[in-house]
């Protein structure tokens, strides 16, 4: 099977479904010409010109508004913000446009919108290193995916393009370079799937994007001491699929909840919450969550390192919770 | 009102208002004749606990929604703001659902979940009310490049207060129009105030058509207390984006009669200034017209009224009628694809209820 990047399997998702539909065009900023902030974007510019790579204003809340009108009017469009930090001049497009369409209007309306945006950090300080895909798994009426291996990322990205719903579709900067195998041919991953991706006795790990890849590497580690986590890729935020995770506690009787958001009224405080409200009696110790320290980020390097939750700290805290 | 922008569209493409048939007309003053009665019976249900929430009434500016709307083909789009009642009649909707939709039933226009704010019809290309001031104008954008896009000989017209040129959304909607080209015309309906803040005290611009020339957009002003104004103004700005030229902007000053909504004390204008505009009432003018100019014998306006009467008798008699919509169908349209294995939060639900979760 081929092994591709996270950047290369976004790529050819789009590509794929460009040539399989011409409904598909993509807009946002610098995602023609320059090829992408991120080269996501790179090649499809010349492939299938500018009339469907197209690059816009500096103007998210237009961005998605307008990608959401040309839903509306029949295209399947990709909105690409550039970083997550700059959707928040769109929220009112996601959450009292996009959000609202169908359900307020009684479902006349459907809106088969991708919102491509990519999460991340790299000393680039506080107010380009920010979690927000809490912000959106709040609303009901979206759908909130965030792959964290080229194979979801493919076939999640398919699913959403085919969608009929609004997607918010989150990448993770520093998920870009990870490789993996991607099949050839078409294929989709449902969104709304949970999903175990290394299965375990003794604790179960819930997680997705980066952390994912985090939480693998700790139990690799975690594996060479004798302790067996099972780690479950929640994928999609919203619709939350949380078979998998009770399913993994009746086993374990343990759960941690590793995210990159700040820990307050975040995603992982969801998760805690429902594991403790349906699978209370399958707990042998209270839910832990693990997250990034509540400090706007910090350009330094040392400090930055500090505020995020690094495989050594699911370490840690695994540990911890089987003490 | 005279004024009209740099880079004018010619008047050349219009199609004359003389050549307006006497059937056009008498529709045109029936419209208006019905979205006053609409209202006046809606503030009256409002009053009677039987409408809730707030209720922005469109009384004084009937000629706008009607005049304007009547340039539009069926398969063009249109969008507007939540004072929205008058633009679903003039589009076509049937005034029985928008009736029920205010009194919150299920045989609604958005099925009792929208309210007066957001009127919709799929069928009429009526793409909602938006309750959030500006936020549809990208979104009229989109629909109209997605017509470039398509080939589709479609316009679409966003309709949008006074206020909603003081956000930013305006201009970056305006931009993206005017940069891609796309069939939209964008159509003020300049009342003279965001809510209960005067246009002198909210906008640096009063002549908000000439904001349009921030992104080189043709604007006109027109006076929007005459529908046949109005009429000529839209036409030539829907033939003109329909022709490929691009976005084009109106102005149609105009004056609402009542209070911001149903519950507005009006502090903020005195009853001379309403008394003043009142003079200049459209359906009025526009009565005056017809008598005199088309020689339209009084009773057959006076018909016009009582069939008018006749059909709100109707069209209250529904809205009362109709059931409420049931409650298991609460996340019905929350999705148009509901997938995996979400189930609301029925689980809680049902615990709630009692059941075994």
């Amino acid at each position: 099977m081929p092994v591709m990047t996270i950047r290369e399997a976004i790529r050819q998702a789009l590509q794929e479904e460009m040539q399989r539909d011409r409904r598909v065009f993509i807009m946002g900023e610098d995602v023609g010409a320059y090829g992408g902030t991120y080269a996501v974007t790179r090649g499809l510019y010349e492939e299938f010109g500018e009339e469907r790579v197209r690059d816009t204003p500096i103007a998210e809340s237009a961005i998605v508004g307008v990608a959401l009108g040309a839903a509306l009017g029949g295209l399947r469009p990709v909105a690409e913000i550039m970083t997550i930090n700059f959707i928040l001049l769109a929220l009112d497009q996601i959450v009292n446009h996009a959000a609202k369409m169908s359900h307020m209007f009684g479902g006349q309306f459907k809106v088969p919108l991708v919102i491509r945006t990519a999460a991340g950090w790299g000393q680039l300080a506080a107010t380009h290193s920010q979690t927000f895909e809490v912000y959106f798994a709040y609303v009901p009426g979206l759908k909130v995916v965030y792959p964290a291996t080229p194979y979801d990322a493919k076939g999640m990205l398919k699913a959403a393009l085919r969608d009929e719903d609004p997607v918010i579709f989150i990448e993770h900067t520093a998920l870009y370079p990870v490789r993996g195998e991607v099949p050839d041919g078409d294929y989709v991953v449902p969104i709304g799937r949970s999903e175990v991706k290394r299965p375990g006795r003794d604790c179960t790990i819930v997680t997705y994007g980066r952390m994912l890849q985090a939480s693998l590497q700790a139990a690799e580690q975690l594996a060479r001491e004798g302790i067996e986590v099972e780690v479950v890729d929640l994928r999609t935020l919203r619709p939350l699929d949380m078979e998998p995770v009770y399913e993994s506690v009746a086993k374990t009787h343990r759960a941690l909840v590793v995210t990159e958001e700040w820990r307050s009224f975040s995603v992982g405080a969801e998760i805690a919450a429902r594991i403790q409200e349906h699978a209370f009696d399958d707990l042998d110790a209270p839910v832990m969550r693990l997250g990034s320290r509540e400090v706007p980020m910090p350009y330094n390097k040392h400090m930055e390192r500090a505020v995020l939750p690094w495989p050594e700290d699911v370490v840690k805290a695994v540990k911890l919770l089987l003490r | 009102m005279g004024g009209r922008g740099k880079g004018n569209a010619s008047r050349a493409a219009a199609a004359p208002v003389a050549t307006l048939d006497l059937p056009t007309k008498l529709s045109f003053y029936r419209q208006m004749v019905l979205i006053r009665r609409f209202e006046e019976l809606a503030r009256i249900a409002y009053q009677q606990g039987k409408i809730a929430g707030f209720l922005h009434l469109y009384i004084g500016e009937e000629a706008v929604a009607v005049g304007a709307i009547a340039a539009l083909r069926p398969e063009d789009h249109l969008l507007t703001h939540y004072r929205d009642h008058g633009h679903a009649i003039a589009r076509g909707l049937d005034p029985r659902v928008l009736m029920a939709e205010l009194f919150g039933k299920a045989t609604g226009c958005s099925r009792g979940r929208g309210g007066s704010m957001h009127f919709a019809s799929r069928e009429h290309n009526f793409w909602g009310g938006h309750a959030i001031v500006g936020g549809h104008l990208p979104m009229a954008v989109g629909l109209a490049f997605a017509a470039k896009y398509l080939g589709e000989p479609r316009v679409t017209m966003a309709i949008f207060g006074d206020a909603a040129t003081d956000i930013g959304e305006f201009y970056e909607a305006l931009n993206m129009a005017a940069l891609w080209k796309t069939p939209v015309v964008f159509l003020c309906e300049n009342n003279l105030y965001g809510m209960g803040v005067a246009i002198e005290k909210a906008s640096a611009v009063t002549e908000v058509y000439k904001k349009a020339c921030m992104a080189n957009i043709p604007a006109e002003r027109v006076d929007g207390m005459d529908v046949l104004a109005v009429y000529e103004a839209a036409t030539r700005a829907v033939e003109w984006a329909r022709a490929g030229n691009g976005p084009y902007f109106l102005e149609a000053v105009c004056y609402r009669f009542q209070g911001h909504s149903v519950a507005d004390p009006e502090l903020y204008r005195s009853k001379e200034e309403v008394e003043k505009w009142k003079q200049r009432d459209p359906i009025q003018r526009f009565r005056r017209h017809l008598l005199e100019v088309e020689g339209v014998p009084e009773a057959q306006l006076e018909a016009i009224h009582q069939d008018v009467e006749r059909e709100m008798e109707e069209v209250m008699r529904f809205a009362e009628e109709s059931p409420d919509p049931p409650l298991d169908t609460l996340y019905d349209f929350l999705y148009a694809n509901p997938v995996g294995a979400w189930r609301g939060d029925e689980r809680f639900l049902q615990l709630w209820d009692g059941g075994q979760g």
